[in-house]
């Protein structure tokens, strides 16, 4: 990389991108990725109205114990993380 | 001893007899030049305050005040380069240069010692040798002492003297200009006779026996920089082992330094040197040390040249460069001595130079200089002895810049010259001052030898000097290196050698920039341990405070609040409080505007209570005033967040308006007048208590604090309701009225302010003002004297103006309408600028027929008899009064246009000008006035002055008519456009920018509006011409001259405007082909892009590099011009676009890369997805380039995908490489996933892949899999899409879409269309993807999904009922659920919000290749 690029845009794109919750980067796992998914999912849901009222209705729920559900959903999606294997 | 005396004082009496009796053969100095007080006598400079709380009066603190929180008005005062030289590099600024003498003062204070840290010593009793606050307290308590003895002394001394001078006035003056007379050889001689005794103690070290060479440091190797080892008083040390060789620069610094008279027991042994041959018998003269003679140089001003540099003078034989490296140290000789003053710096370095040039010639030079024949080297006769008294040295050198004639000089690769030595271990280049903090670097000496504290401060001291000095790369990291390890190093290193560095007075601006960075980074890890060093870094700190560069008071303030935050309250009032009642008022007025950054960081709440007990200090008013100073810092520093504890700082401060002593009872009323200031407009009920003090006071009271009272209560009466304020006003306005004919220039400007704060509150009544303000008012004010000071004058219109607000035109105009024919032009400039203010704010309404004429003839007769005008205030007022009046100038115009047809062919350009630019700001009005025929006429004149040949006249000439056309149109303009624009082409040549701007906008016009009056070929013969203006350098030129060839374009057809175009992209400038490639895109938007594009593409085959980058680069502007229009050229262009992202050339790709990203944004939705899919196969391979501007513009051409293809497509491309075996392409996959996620998050979701479970871990989404079966949940699932797509702010509808439809493999059962298919009833098939079987499950049919878009097409009609009927004319008789679709899509493409439109188009896209 040359001293002229080291400030250009580019070069920060990837650090603004880091200060998003929810990017990734190339030493991701698979564990992370899926609660990034998870979790996005679950927000997209609570945040169409719509939506959750299809999930209340086809679980036969409130809409209100819906929303709750999905939350309490979001703290840990996929479960426990897996041990890091040795690397 | 006696014999050496004797000596001595012959050698004086010697060279004493000899400076006098033979002025010819020695130097006789002109005193007056060379002496060092040759400023004595002087005022060294103009002092800034006349005595030391003038800095409190109103003025300095207003522009204090402006200049400590806005940035652009503190730019006023700073004194701008004037010469700044035409090479645009602005030399590197001294901080001390651009100083005044007050700041100067910073230098004088002391960095303390470190105090105790009680906090850390906790309960033990500090060691006796730390400081402690109670010693600090002492002795700042003697000091006071002191400086009061020392001033009772001063004025006892001076009495006396009066006394004295009075009866002996008579013989003194003669005996006093003798003395004054005397030069300095003479006062050295006196200082020598002092010193000799000294001497006499101890014989030279020549004669000292070398019988213990180990003490006697032979072989010690010295280690320069250590100052301690160059007190020769202490190590004798014989200056022979010191001959300075390359490198140890500051080892032979340490030399004469160590010499400085006085100082130097040991005999000078200069002249005893061996080496000297023929000087080796010792002659009575050589016993003279030459040291002696000049002890003065190394303190004054003027070191003499020459005598610092014996060696080179005196072995001219011996050390045939040695001469160059012997001078070198010089300036540094008097580096140890201390600071020096930047001049003395300056000398030294001169003072080399000139050694350098007339060193004298070595025995090499002059062999090479003779021929080696024919001559005889002889040997000097015995009786020879070089010349040594300097002063006969000095003459006997030629003048150094007397050489007559230039012979080009040879390169001597051995010399120095100013470029100091390279610094060991890659360190950054030291200059000669920094030898002082830094000289011990230049030392190689094994680190293993030293001690680990001085390895630790070797290791700051690089670091510092990386910072200081260094490249940005190094710099950084030696800052990176100091924060990390500042703990390590810890605060007593670290502190100790930056703050002295701090108080360096030759200290640059950029070097104190980073300086005090270093201090915050490393702030911020000391945290707690910076305690004890509070004081000093405040020391070095605080003068920021009070810097007139808005960044650094900014800087400055960080600093002070950080270090608040990490020493805490405590340690910080501990601290600043012995400061508080320093006698010198630098130290309080910085220490009061540090203060106030400490509110401002730890709360004004927690200051409160000290701010109390100082303020009602009995001990001394120093301390009530530094109290008091810091409220009106903290009101000026925090503005309205005062205001929570307005009342508490009213409080605190408002026994000071009572006050015994004089200087607390002003900066009370100032303080308050800040805090008033600063809360307005609310908070008056805070002041409430000294309403009463403050109106009292005034009075009782005269002068300056008769001036601050009444500015205090110019800001409060703001504050007040309209009742309070008019009683108030009342009260004051005897007062002020009395003060109108104050002689005072300070007080004049405060009772104007505060009468323009009075009259512009709400209470105040027009009748009021008028009957008891108005006739002083302008008795006293209105007259020639104001206009002469700036201050003045600005301060009293803008007085005038709120005057006028409240009082109307009339009364204002009509008062001093008169003046306008007043003699003297500042005053006429100054009653003009008063009426065009009052005119264009208040309008002309008012003004009667008898005013108007008085008017008209005032403005005509300032605007004639001006002599000089800058500002253009006549020009301006001319324009205000004019348009203001509107139609009833119209009696005045032929007279008017008389005079500015008579001003036109004035002989000065500058009147001409006028002339011209008064027309073009009143052509309106004569149009309003219906004066086309005389509007005509001044065309005509105008266009005869075409000729004009100053620049800047044609320019305005060419703005006129600009005006003119403007308002009486093409048709009616005289003369004819058809003559008009022939005339202009020609001077579309001159390249000076003001006519070029004009005449670019002349043309403009006439194309835009009046094209059709001119023949093609002088449109043609332009365009040409206009493709030079693309050179310009001002941007408003080239973008008018770019729409221009739009127009053109429009006038006469494209084809011939192209042409030329295309032509100029084979030209070599590239800004030239950039505008060009903007014009083109420009044509073709104004001309329809199908007229343009089948050329543009022609000449993208044309195999030159720049040729087809233009053409791509028009193509990339072309689309981003035309938008929406871009979906009928999407598939021409396509093939062009493949070839061009295939090309080898980056610049290729990287242009069509942005054409595609214009193209994705501009056709979005609207139904060119196939196109854009292929294309951005094409752009997809270049993610991975590294070029910026490539890899910039392929990232936008996919973010412009996203846009239009939907989140979930790229996420598609995506996949592939995110998880990726090589780092490298991870790295770039991940980073294009992450732009996509951030902008469409929620897209994603429907979007994103299903992964497998694994053991512990959940990762599908089950969620999706849900749903409900039967008619009414069909008919469910269809309104609840109906929704989702009306509230049309996601992306759910293309999610339930995509689920419906893509990549459905067209089973039987899925694509038959039109039978119902029985709910659930849908079977499982082979391979079949989980998300497409979600899918099925959800809507079993593609018969459903036309359900679903019908419906949603109702509900969109619904909502937007105007377009339903176009729609049934259009697609009502749709057949078939791919026409369904294909009408859908239209529907759904307008969409209001785009995001869902894109979506949902892409969707339905889908939708259609299966169906």
């Amino acid at each position: 990389m040359q001293a002229s690029d080291r400030f250009n845009i580019n070069s920060q794109l990837e650090h603004l991108q880091a200060k998003y919750v929810g990017t990734g980067h190339a030493d991701l796992n698979r564990f992370e990725w899926a609660v990034n998914i998870q979790r996005d999912s679950y927000a997209s849901y609570i945040g169409h109205y719509p939506l959750l009222a299809y999930f209340a209705i086809a679980e036969n729920e409130s809409i209100g114990r819906e929303r709750y559900n999905f939350m309490q959903k979001m703290l840990l999606p996929c479960g426990l993380a897996p041990e890091r294997e040795e690397d | 001893m006696d014999s050496i005396d004797i000596e001595i004082k012959k050698a004086q009496e010697d060279r004493r007899k000899m400076e006098n009796v033979a002025p010819l053969s020695s130097v006789t100095f002109d005193a007056d030049l060379y002496d060092g007080n040759r400023f004595e006598g002087y005022e060294r400079s103009i002092a800034v305050n006349e005595d030391e709380e003038e800095g409190d009066g109103d003025a300095s603190v207003l522009a204090r005040r402006m200049a400590s929180y806005t940035g652009p008005k503190s730019l006023l005062d700073v004194p701008r380069a004037d010469g700044e030289d035409d090479s645009g590099f602005k030399k590197p600024s001294r901080i001390i240069d651009r100083e005044d003498d007050y700041r100067r003062r910073r230098l004088n204070r002391i960095i303390s010692p470190e105090r105790n840290d009680p906090f850390a010593s906790g309960e033990a009793t500090p060691d006796a040798s730390v400081r402690t606050y109670a010693d600090v307290m002492k002795e700042q308590a003697l000091q006071r002492q002191k400086e009061e003895m020392l001033k009772a002394v001063a004025k006892k001394h001076e009495e006396e003297k009066s006394n004295k001078a009075a009866a002996a006035e008579a013989q003194a003056p003669p005996a006093a200009a003798a003395q004054k007379r005397r030069n300095r050889w003479d006062q050295s001689q006196e200082a020598d006779g002092a010193s000799a005794v000294k001497k006499s103690k101890t014989s030279s070290d020549w004669d000292a026996p070398d019988s213990t060479p180990g003490i006697g440091r032979w072989d010690a190797t010295p280690t320069p920089g250590r100052v301690g080892d160059a007190t020769p008083s202490v190590s004798r040390r014989n200056r022979w082992d010191e001959t300075p060789t390359p490198g140890r620069l500051a080892d032979s610094d340490a030399t004469p330094a160590a010499a400085t008279p006085g100082a130097t027991p040991a005999g000078m042994t200069w002249d005893a040197t061996p080496k000297l041959g023929g000087l080796a018998t010792p002659t009575p003269k050589r016993q003279r040390s030459r040291w002696d003679e000049t002890p003065a140089t190394m303190g004054s001003a003027t070191p003499l040249p020459g005598a610092a540099t014996p060696a080179a003078a005196f072995t001219p034989g011996i050390t045939p460069i040695g001469g160059v490296d012997l001078a070198t140290p010089t300036p540094g000789a008097l580096n140890l001595r201390g600071a020096m003053t930047p001049e003395q710096y300056n000398l030294l370095r001169w003072e080399r130079d000139i050694e350098e040039r007339n060193r004298p010639l070595t025995d090499e030079e002059l062999d090479a200089m003779f021929p080696q024949e024919g001559y005889k080297i002889l040997e000097p006769p015995a009786s020879y002895v070089p010349i040594r008294t300097p002063a006969r040295k000095l003459l006997a050198t030629p003048t150094p810049l007397g050489t007559p004639l230039y012979a080009i000089p040879e390169e001597n690769r051995g010399q120095q010259f100013d470029v100091p030595k390279e610094a060991p271990g890659g360190l950054p280049f030291m200059k000669p001052e920094d030898y002082q903090y830094f000289g011990a670097l230049l030392n190689e000496e094994e680190e293993e030898q030293l001690s680990p504290e001085e390895q630790k401060e070797r290791k700051i001291m690089k670091l510092l000097l990386k910072v200081k000095n260094g490249t940005p790369p190094q710099r950084k990291t030696a800052l990176r290196q100091l924060t990390d390890k500042a703990r390590e190093f810890g605060a007593g290193p670290l502190f100790n050698k930056i703050l002295p560095l701090l108080m360096q007075p030759t200290l640059e601006d950029q070097e104190r920039h980073l300086l005090v960075k270093v201090i915050d980074r490393v702030l911020y890890k000391l945290d707690e341990l910076v305690r004890p060093f509070v004081h000093k870094i405040l020391v070095v700190i605080e003068p920021l405070l009070i810097d007139e560069d808005y960044y650094a008071r900014v800087e400055g303030r960080e600093i002070i609040s950080n270090l608040s935050k990490a020493a805490g309250l405590a340690t910080m009032i501990a601290a600043m409080r012995p400061d508080i009642d320093n006698i010198d008022e630098y130290v309080r007025n910085t220490t009061a505007r540090a203060f106030s950054v400490v509110a401002s960081a730890l709360g004004i709440p927690a200051l409160l209570p000290f701010l109390k007990a100082v303020c009602q200090s009995k001990k001394s008013w120093q301390a009530r005033h530094t109290g008091i100073k810091i409220v009106q810092q903290i009101a000026i520093l925090m503005g309205c967040a005062v205001l929570p504890h307005l009342r508490s700082l009213v409080e605190i401060i408002e026994h000071g308006l009572g006050d015994e002593n004089q200087k607390v009872r002003t900066i009370t009323a100032l303080s308050l007048a800040a805090l008033a200031e600063a809360a307005a407009p609310y908070g008056i009920e805070s002041f409430d208590s000294v309403l009463k003090p403050l109106w009292k006071g005034i009075r009782s009271h005269r002068g300056k604090v008769l001036a601050a009272f009444l500015k205090a209560i110019g800001f409060i009466i703001p504050l007040m309701d309209a009742l309070y304020a008019s009683y108030y006003t009342k009260e004051v306005m005897v007062i002020l009225i009395r003060e109108f004919q104050s002689p005072d220039e300070e007080m004049k400007k405060i009772v104007l302010k505060v009468v323009k704060q009075c009259v512009s509150t709400e209470g105040v009544e027009a009748e009021y003002i008028r009957n008891d303000i108005l006739p002083e008012f302008f008795r006293n004010f209105w007259v020639r004297r104001m206009a002469l000071d700036r201050r003045n004058y600005k301060q009293l219109v803008e007085t005038t103006f709120e005057i006028a607000n409240k009082v109307g035109v009339t009364d204002i105009v009509g008062r001093i309408v008169e003046d306008l024919k007043d003699e003297s032009e500042p005053y006429r400039r100054m009653v003009m600028e008063t009426i065009e203010k009052v005119v264009s704010n208040l309008g002309a309404s008012d003004i009667d027929a008898r005013l108007e004429e008085l008017l008209i003839d005032g403005i005509l007769y300032a605007f004639q008899e001006q002599t000089s005008d800058d500002a253009n205030v006549m020009l301006n007022g001319f324009g205000a009064v004019v348009n203001a009046l509107g139609q009833r100038v119209k009696p005045y115009l032929p007279q008017i246009c008389g005079t500015i047809k008579w001003r036109l062919n004035n002989k000065s350009a500058k009147v001409r000008q006028q002339a011209a630019d008064l027309i073009s700001r009143i052509a309106v009005v004569m149009k309003q006035c219906h004066e086309e025929q005389l509007m005509g006429h001044l065309g005509v004149v105008l266009y005869e002055y075409l000729g004009e040949e100053y620049p800047e006249v044609l320019g305005s000439i060419l703005g006129a008519l600009k005006a003119i056309v403007n308002v009486i149109g093409m048709t009616k303009m005289t003369p004819p456009i058809k003559d008009l624009l022939p005339r202009l082409t020609p001077i579309l040549k001159n390249r000076h920018e003001k006519v070029q701007e004009n005449c670019i906008d002349l043309v403009g016009r006439i194309a835009d509006r009046g094209a059709e009056f001119v023949p093609a070929r002088e449109w043609m013969r332009i365009c040409f011409e206009l493709l030079e203006m693309l050179k310009a350098h001002k941007k408003g030129i080239r973008r008018a001259t770019v729409n221009t060839f739009g127009y053109i374009a429009k006038a006469i057809g494209p084809q011939d405007v192209l042409a030329t175009l295309l032509n100029n992209l084979k030209v070599q400038e590239r800004q030239n082909r950039v505008c060009t490639t903007v014009a083109i895109a420009i044509v073709a938007e104004t001309c329809s892009p199908f007229t343009v594009l089948p050329a543009l593409m022609n000449e993208y085959r044309v195999p030159e590099l720049n040729v087809q980058n233009g053409v791509l680069k028009s193509l990339s502007f072309l689309f981003e011009y035309i938008g929406e229009m871009g979906k009928d050229y999407i598939y021409a262009v396509t093939p062009l676009l493949e070839d061009a992202l295939m090309d080898r050339d980056l610049v290729h790709r990287q242009t069509a890369a942005s054409a595609v990203k214009h193209m994705a944004l501009g056709v979005a939705g609207l139904g060119c997805e196939d196109a854009l899919v292929h294309l951005l196969n094409y752009v997809w391979p270049n993610i991975f380039e590294t070029s910026p501007h490539v890899i910039n513009a392929v990232m936008e051409a996919i973010e412009g995908m996203r846009v239009a293809l939907g989140a979930a497509v790229i996420l598609n491309y995506c996949l592939q490489g995110l998880f990726h075996p090589a780092r490298k392409v991870r790295e770039v996959y991940w980073k294009i996933y992450n732009s996509l996620y951030i902008g469409s998050q929620d897209a994603l979701v429907a979007a994103y892949p299903l992964l497998e479970d694994e053991s512990a871990n959940i990762y599908s989404r089950p969620e999706l899999s849900i749903c409900f079966r039967g008619f009414h949940a069909e008919c469910y699932v269809v309104e609840v899409m109906v929704k989702l797509v009306s509230s049309s702010k996601h992306g759910f509808f293309s999610f339930f879409l995509l689920l419906a439809g893509s990549r459905v493999p067209d089973p039987p059962d899925l694509s038959g269309g039109r039978r119902r298919e029985v709910p659930g009833g849908a079977s499982t098939i082979a391979n079949e993807p989980p998300e497409v079987a979600a899918a099925r499950r959800l809507l079993p049919s593609m018969h459903l999904l036309r359900d679903v878009l019908l419906n949603l097409q109702h509900e969109y009609y619904r909502n937007y009922g105007d377009s339903a009927h176009e729609y049934y004319r259009n697609y009502g008789d749709a057949e078939d659920e791919r026409h369904a679709c294909a009408s859908m899509m239209h529907a759904v493409c307008r969409l209001p919000s785009a995001v869902c439109r894109l979506r949902a188009s892409r969707c339905v896209y889908a939708c259609m290749d299966d169906g």
